[in-house]
C-alpha cells in the first residue's frame, strides 16, 4: 500500500503541510476562515533535531499497528491497510496517544483523539501534505522494505 | 480441523479470536458467553453515563464479527469445569464442549468486602459491566444523593459519569489519596482538587464500616446518609475454572509471555492472570484493556500453532475526569530518580533507573506520550538517547537518526 514517507534533506521546515493538513480535514472550503486567528491540530508534526534538520512526522500506518490492539472504544479499526478513527466511536480516553510509539496520534483540540487517515476521508482523497510540500519532501508512495536512507 | 473453546466474551476473547483467525481460517471456534451482550468496551459504562456513548456504540466489533470469524457464541451460558485430562469442559447445563485448546478468558469481578449491614441497602449497585450501568442509571433521580465506596479508577469514572445525573456525589475510600494505585500522593492530591472544582466530595483514609438502611457509619463515627450506594473496593480475578482444573494460580492465573497456563493446551489472557510486568520485573496483576487484547492475540496464534509472545507488557493507564487527563506507565523502582516539572494545571514525573526509563506519571498535557510509553516498552538505554531532550518534550528528534530512518522512511 502506499504510505507517507519523508525527505528530510529537502524538507525546509516551513510547517506548511500541517496547515494543509488542519486545512484538509476542517471540512471547509475557505483557508483563510478554516485556519485563521485559530490554534491549529495538525495530524502532522515537524520536528527540528539537535542538528537543525527538520522533518514532518504522521501516522505510519504500522503493520501491527498498537493503537487498534490498544483502543478501549473499537473506534480504531485497520481497513486495507489503512488505520482509521471511527470519530462516532472514540469517547477521547486517548489511550491510542499513549500507545502509539510515534507520537503520532493526536488531540484534536475538542477533547477526542485524531491521526492521519491518508486524506481518504476528506475532500482531497490524497494527503494533502505531500500535495501542498513545496519542495517534495513528504512522498505518498509503495515501499516494501526497510532501506537503509533514501 | 480443531476445536477451539475461549470462556468469557470480553476483549481478551475477541483477541483471540482475531488471533486464531490470523493462523487458522478452518477450525471452530466456540464463545461461552455469560453476559446477553455481544463482546462491548467495558471501561465504556461511565462515557454511557454521561451520555458521551449509547450501548450501540458500545459494541466493539462490528455487528457481523462472530459470523465473519466462524465464531459459535453461546449466550447466557457459564462453563461449570475445566477438565484438562480428557480436555472438555461441562457448561452450567450440564453440556461438554471438548476442545484442542483453550483459552481462558475470564476477566475479574467486583470485590465486595464483608460490610456490616450491607443487605440492609436497598439500592446498591457494582460498576463492572453494561447490565450494572443499566441498573445504576434507572436507581438515580436528578435528586439523588449516591456514596461511593471506592476512589479508584472504576468509583471516579463512575462518579464523573454519574455527576450530571444526580444531586451530589461523596467518594470515600480507606487510601488516604485518590488512584492510589497508579497516582503518588502529589499527583493524586492535583487529581482530588480538580474532582472537588466539580462538585464530588471525598472523605478519605476513612470508609464505611457498617450501613443502616440508607445510611453509612464510617470508621471515623461520621454519618453519610445516600439514596444510592456503587461499591467500586477493587476487582479480583475469576480463577477458579484453572484452579480447580489443576492450574497454576496465585493472585490471577499465571501465564507466560506465549500466555500458555500451567496446564497443556489451556491459555488465559485478560484481568484473570498474572504475567510480568517489565518495568519492574515482577509478576502482577495488570487488568487493563490494551493488556488484555494483546494477551488474547497472542494466546489466539499460539493455540492455532503460530508463534506469538506478549513480552512487553507494563501497567499504562489514560485516565481523564471532567476535561483533566492523565497518563502513567511503569513502575517506581526502589531507588529510581525522578525528574520533574511542575505548575498549577500540569505536572510530568519521569522515573529512571539503571539507564532505562521505568515508569512515568503525567497531568494535563497528553502531547505524544506514547514516545516515553515506547521508552518504557523497549527498555531502551537513554545513553543511547538524547534524554535531556525527551525530557522536555517527548520527540522522535531525540531517539537517533537510524531510528528516525527506519521509522521515516520505512515500513514498521
Amino acid at each position: 500500500m502506499k504510505r507517507i514517507y519523508v525527505k528530510e534533506e529537502w524538507c525546509l521546515g516551513c510547517h506548511l503541510c500541517e496547515y494543509n493538513c488542519a486545512f484538509a480535514n476542517s471540512g471547509l472550503t475557505d483557508m483563510v476562515k478554516a485556519l485563521r486567528d485559530k490554534p491549529i491540530y495538525p495530524r502532522i508534526q515537524v520536528e527540528t533535531d539537535e542538528n537543525g534538520v527538520t522533518y514532518a512526522v504522521s501516522c505510519r500506518h504500522c503493520t501491527d499497528p498498537i493503537c487498534v490492539k490498544s483502543c478501549i472504544a473499537g473506534a480504531l479499526s485497520k481497513k486495507d491497510g489503512v488505520i482509521e478513527i471511527d470519530h462516532s466511536k472514540c469517547v477521547g480516553c486517548l489511550t491510542c496517544v499513549l500507545v502509539c510509539p510515534y507520537g503520532a496520534v493526536v488531540e484534536d483540540g475538542s477533547g477526542v483523539a485524531q491521526k492521519c487517515e491518508l486524506c481518504m476521508k476528506n475532500s482531497c482523497g490524497a494527503p494533502a501534505c505531500v500535495k501542498g510540500c513545496p519542495n517534495g519532501a513528504i512522498v505518498y508512495e509503495e515501499r516494501q522494505a526497510v532501506p537503509a536512507s533514501d | 480441523m480443531k476445536h477451539y473453546v475461549i470462556i468469557g466474551n470480553g476483549v481478551a476473547a475477541a483477541g483471540c479470536i482475531e488471533g486464531i483467525r490470523s493462523v487458522d481460517t478452518e477450525s471452530s471456534i466456540t464463545v461461552i458467553s455469560a453476559e446477553q451482550h455481544p463482546v462491548y468496551c467495558r471501561p465504556l459504562i461511565s462515557y454511557y453515563l454521561e451520555q458521551k456513548t449509547d450501548p450501540e456504540r458500545m459494541n466493539y466489533r462490528t455487528p457481523t464479527f462472530y459470523a465473519d470469524h466462524g465464531v459459535t457464541v453461546l449466550y447466557g451460558k457459564t462453563a461449570e469445569k475445566i477438565d484438562a485430562g480428557t480436555r472438555q469442559v461441562t457448561l452450567n447445563t450440564g453440556e461438554t464442549l471438548p476442545f484442542d485448546a483453550l483459552c481462558n478468558a475470564t476477566g475479574s469481578a467486583p470485590f465486595v468486602p464483608p460490610m456490616k449491614g450491607l443487605e440492609t441497602v436497598r439500592e446498591q449497585f457494582t460498576f463492572m459491566t453494561l447490565d450494572d450501568a443499566l441498573s445504576l442509571e434507572k436507581a438515580v433521580t436528578p435528586e439523588s444523593k449516591v456514596l461511593i465506596i471506592g476512589a479508584g479508577l472504576i468509583g471516579l469514572k463512575c462518579a464523573e459519569g454519574l455527576h450530571d445525573r444526580v444531586r451530589e456525589i461523596t467518594v470515600c475510600d480507606l487510601a488516604p489519596r485518590v488512584l492510589s494505585s497508579i497516582l503518588d500522593e502529589t499527583c493524586a492530591a492535583m487529581m482530588q482538587k480538580h474532582l472537588e472544582a466539580n462538585g464530588i466530595e471525598f472523605l478519605l483514609g476513612n470508609s464505611a464500616k457498617e450501613f443502616k438502611g440508607n445510611t453509612a457509619i464510617m470508621q471515623n463515627g461520621d454519618k453519610v446518609d445516600f439514596d444510592v450506594l456503587v461499591l467500586a473496593v477493587g476487582v479480583r480475578p475469576n480463577t477458579a475454572l484453572i484452579k480447580n482444573a489443576g492450574g497454576d494460580v496465585n493472585r490471577g492465573i499465571r501465564v507466560d509471555a506465549a500466555c500458555r497456563t500451567s496446564l497443556p493446551e489451556i491459555y488465559a489472557a485478560g484481568d484473570c492472570t498474572e504475567y510480568r510486568d517489565i518495568s519492574a520485573d515482577t509478576d502482577k496483576i495488570m487488568a487493563l484493556m490494551p493488556n488484555a487484547y494483546m494477551q488474547g492475540h497472542t494466546a489466539g496464534v499460539n493455540m492455532a500453532g503460530g508463534e506469538a509472545v506478549f513480552d512487553q507488557a507494563i501497567p499504562m493507564n489514560s485516565i481523564g475526569f471532567f476535561g483533566l487527563h492523565c497518563h502513567t506507565a511503569g513502575s517506581q523502582p526502589e531507588g529510581c530518580e525522578m525528574y520533574e516539572e511542575a505548575d498549577e494545571k500540569h505536572i510530568k514525573r519521569l522515573f529512571v533507573k539503571d539507564d532505562k526509563l521505568t515508569g512515568f506519571m503525567l497531568i494535563g498535557h497528553m502531547h505524544r506520550t506514547g514516545i516515553y510509553t515506547a521508552l518504557i516498552r523497549n527498555q531502551t538505554p537513554l545513553s543511547t538517547v538524547d534524554f535531556a531532550r525527551l525530557k522536555l518534550e517527548p520527540q522522535l528528534a531525540a531517539m537517533g537518526s537510524a531510528y528516525r530512518s527506519k521509522v521515516l522512511k520505512g515500513v514498521v
